[in-house]
């Protein structure tokens, strides 16, 4: 049988991609340009007997997540980034209390309201540090409305799996933009749902982790397992404590469980396009990595060893991958919609060990693969 | 026999970190007769806090218990109350966090008239942070940052739930405390939004600052306060200058939110 196709824009197979994942939960709050993934999700979800809701506000709609997290739903939100930055509380609530939860950031330029209807990648530190306090992150940046779907999917089993909010980072342009979708059959994806606890109810613990990487299973309010949830540091049982013991083997716990080597392996996920013997690597993600991906087989042509890596993952950073390209080219060029993000990283991991250099733009335009390449030679 | 308050205590959870005197100890018992009354069964129920010394009840009780973060228990509460309509949903916090920081949260709950019950203890002060004024505070009345007197107006909270939607609204006082657990039950059997405002006590934070000499002097005053609505509809304009009215402020019948959500759900699904 052949496959279902349509022609989709992002925000709708971001919307579609959480339906197949079986999210049953969405709670939102109007946002350029995210606001057609809450659309899509209020009509989708009560054909599948879900709920969706529009909240007073962003902080409401990451509230009614977690809340409905707990009740046993897989539950999404979207927003952009002045909606991010007001989720930002909640977001480590749902770190420290470990709950799975995913939401879309469809990024725009800032700081502020910025610029509404243009493209960016500025807010991809605060995906990573957003939030205040020591916490992992998990951030994965699609590039295509395929991809969007696939990896809303791939969030939704991230944060189920790791028990922890995911966010999807894609900027305007894929998310405004229409193509092609094959939609994957039923069961042709992994799906992945938390881990339920198998202990008798007297005996379970939200927190009990059985070693210093440990993921421990969540049960769900309304079931025999009753438990308590705070935001407060707190020890196996869930209640608060300030024993410095299990304070800090909690804090440890909760990001050596995404950062420890199995885990990195299991959640980073990267592109490579001709590295293999490339001397200069563009490092891209999002809409930027296609113009990147143009520019490496422009220069191909031309006789430049040139190759694209794209981080799929972009929290936790693929720290070995580029250290390993960092030794191999002769230069990296990082290419993003900010004034300079991802370079920070790149260079903590490479440092001197080739020639660095970044093309950045803010002004609401993509980058064009013109300036890439006009970059790349400059450096090479 | 004495009632056993036990049963719905988590072993092992007490003492609470509650001042002396404090009344929201005193509205836990409360909250804990009105749920027996109501037979609640501890594992189809939740109860959901935000951040203060009031919202540190729920950690004491036997049930599903959510200390969210401040101000934005109701929203919290939205998200479970939506996935299980059959949970019976009970929020409880401060004045501060139900009003200031959770404002929004708050009359959006009254306006949806989403089945759940709000018991908020009006302290008219941030105990937990040591006594700055809330939306609550009398005017001219001090506080840690109301040094020349509080030039704030207040917000009636039970006011503000009406006029946000909620469907069941009732007030009493911490003096009061047998009030306390028949208005709740009413308010958790109740299919809607219930709001009910209990008036307590803060010795730390207000009293002293305040020149209340005892607890007893506080309990006093909201003894002197308190008027009943039967009682109030015979007093005049004049009598009733500076009391609160006591009972059940306001009761109707409207469609309940996750009702409308079911029912639409099956018109979706019909079609
Ligand atoms: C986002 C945020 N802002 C401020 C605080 C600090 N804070 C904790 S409790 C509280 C006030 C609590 O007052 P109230 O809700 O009236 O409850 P009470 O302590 O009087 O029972 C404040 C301001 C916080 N925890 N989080
Ligand atoms: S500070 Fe006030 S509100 Fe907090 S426990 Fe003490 S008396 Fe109660």
């Amino acid at each position: 049988m052949a496959k279902k196709v349509a022609l989709l824009q992002g925000n709708s197979a971001c919307a579609l991609g959480a339906i197949y994942a079986g999210c049953k939960f969405f709670g939102g709050y109007p946002i350029t340009p995210s606001t057609e993934v809450a659309e899509v999700m209020s009509e989708e979800l009560p054909k599948v007997g879900g709920k969706f809701i529009q909240m007073e506000d962003e902080i409401g709609a990451m509230a009614s997540v977690i809340g409905a997290s707990l009740a046993g739903s897989k539950s999404l939100t979207a927003t952009s980034g002045p909606g991010v930055s007001l989720k930002q509380e909640l977001i480590g609530y749902a770190c420290i209390a470990e709950v799975p939860c995913v939401i879309i950031n469809v990024m725009r330029g800032g700081p502020s309201t910025g610029m509404p209807t243009g493209p960016g990648q500025s807010d991809v530190m605060q995906a990573r540090w957003g939030t205040h306090g020591d916490h992992a992150a998990i951030a994965v940046c699609p590039e295509s409305c395929q991809e969007i779907f696939t990896e809303t999917v791939r969030a939704f089993n991230l944060a189920e799996k790791y028990r922890m909010p995911v966010q999807v980072l894609y900027d305007e342009i894929v998310g405004h933009m229409r193509e092609r979708i094959v939609f994957p059959e039923p069961g042709e994806l992994e799906i992945i749902d938390r881990a339920a606890p198998t202990c008798s109810p007297e005996e379970y613990k939200p927190y009990d982790a059985k070693s210093d990487t440990d993921v421990p299973p969540l049960a769900v309010f309304g079931s025999e397992y009753r438990f308590h949830v705070t935001g407060l540091n707190k020890a196996a049982d869930g209640f608060p404590t300030t024993k410095a013991n299990l304070v800090a083997f909690e804090e440890r716990r909760q990001i050596a469980k995404v950062e420890c080597p199995e885990a990195r392996a299991d959640i980073e996920s990267n592109e490579e396009y001709l590295t293999e013997d490339a001397e200069v690597v563009i490092f891209a993600y999002g809409s930027s990595a296609r113009s990147a991906r143009y520019a490496v087989n422009k220069m191909r042509a031309e006789g430049i060893k040139a190759g694209l890596f794209r981080p799929i993952t972009i929290w936790p950073f693929p720290e070995k991958r580029v250290a390993e390209l960092g030794k191999q080219v002769n230069s990296m060029v990082v290419v993003e919609m900010n004034l300079g993000q991802m370079i920070f990283e790149v260079e903590r991991i490479v440092k001197n060990d080739c020639k660095l250099a970044g093309v950045f733009r803010v002004d609401g335009d993509p980058i064009n693969p013109g300036e890439i390449m006009a970059k790349v030679k400059e450096v090479l | 026999m004495a009632y056993d308050y036990e049963k719905s205590i988590r072993p092992g959870k007490l003492p609470h970190i509650w001042c002396p005197g404090c009344g929201h100890g005193i509205v836990m018992k409360g909250l804990i007769r009105a749920m027996d009354t109501c037979g609640l069964e501890k594992n189809n129920t939740a109860i959901v806090s935000g951040i203060g010394c009031a919202s540190r009840l729920p950690g004491y009780m036997d049930f599903n218990t959510l200390h969210t973060a401040h101000g934005r228990a109701a929203a919290f509460a939205t998200g479970i109350k939506m996935v299980k309509p059959e949970m019976t949903v009970i929020c409880c916090g401060g004045d501060g966090d139900g009003t200031a920081i959770g404002g929004n949260h708050f009359i959006h709950a009254c306006r949806r008239n989403i089945d759940m019950t709000y018991v908020i203890m009006n302290n008219y002060i941030y105990g937990m942070t040591g006594g700055q004024f809330s939306p609550c505070t009398p005017t001219g009345m001090k506080a840690s940052t109301t040094p020349y007197g509080n030039p704030d107006p207040i917000f009636d909270i039970s006011k503000l739930a009406i006029g946000a939607g909620a469907t069941f609204v009732a007030r009493t006082t911490s003096f009061h405390a047998t009030q306390i657990d028949k208005l709740i039950a009413e308010g958790i059997k109740h299919k809607g939004m219930s709001v009910i405002e209990v008036l307590d006590d803060c010795p730390t934070s207000y009293g002293r600052r305040n020149k209340f000499r005892s607890v007893v002097d506080m309990m006093k005053r909201l003894k002197e306060v308190a008027v009943p609505v039967a009682a109030a509809a015979k007093m005049t304009d004049e009598q009733l200058e500076g009391k609160v009215l006591t009972g059940v402020l306001f009761k109707e019948e409207r469609a309940e939110y996750t009702d409308q959500y079911a029912k639409l759900i099956a018109r979706v699904q019909g079609a």
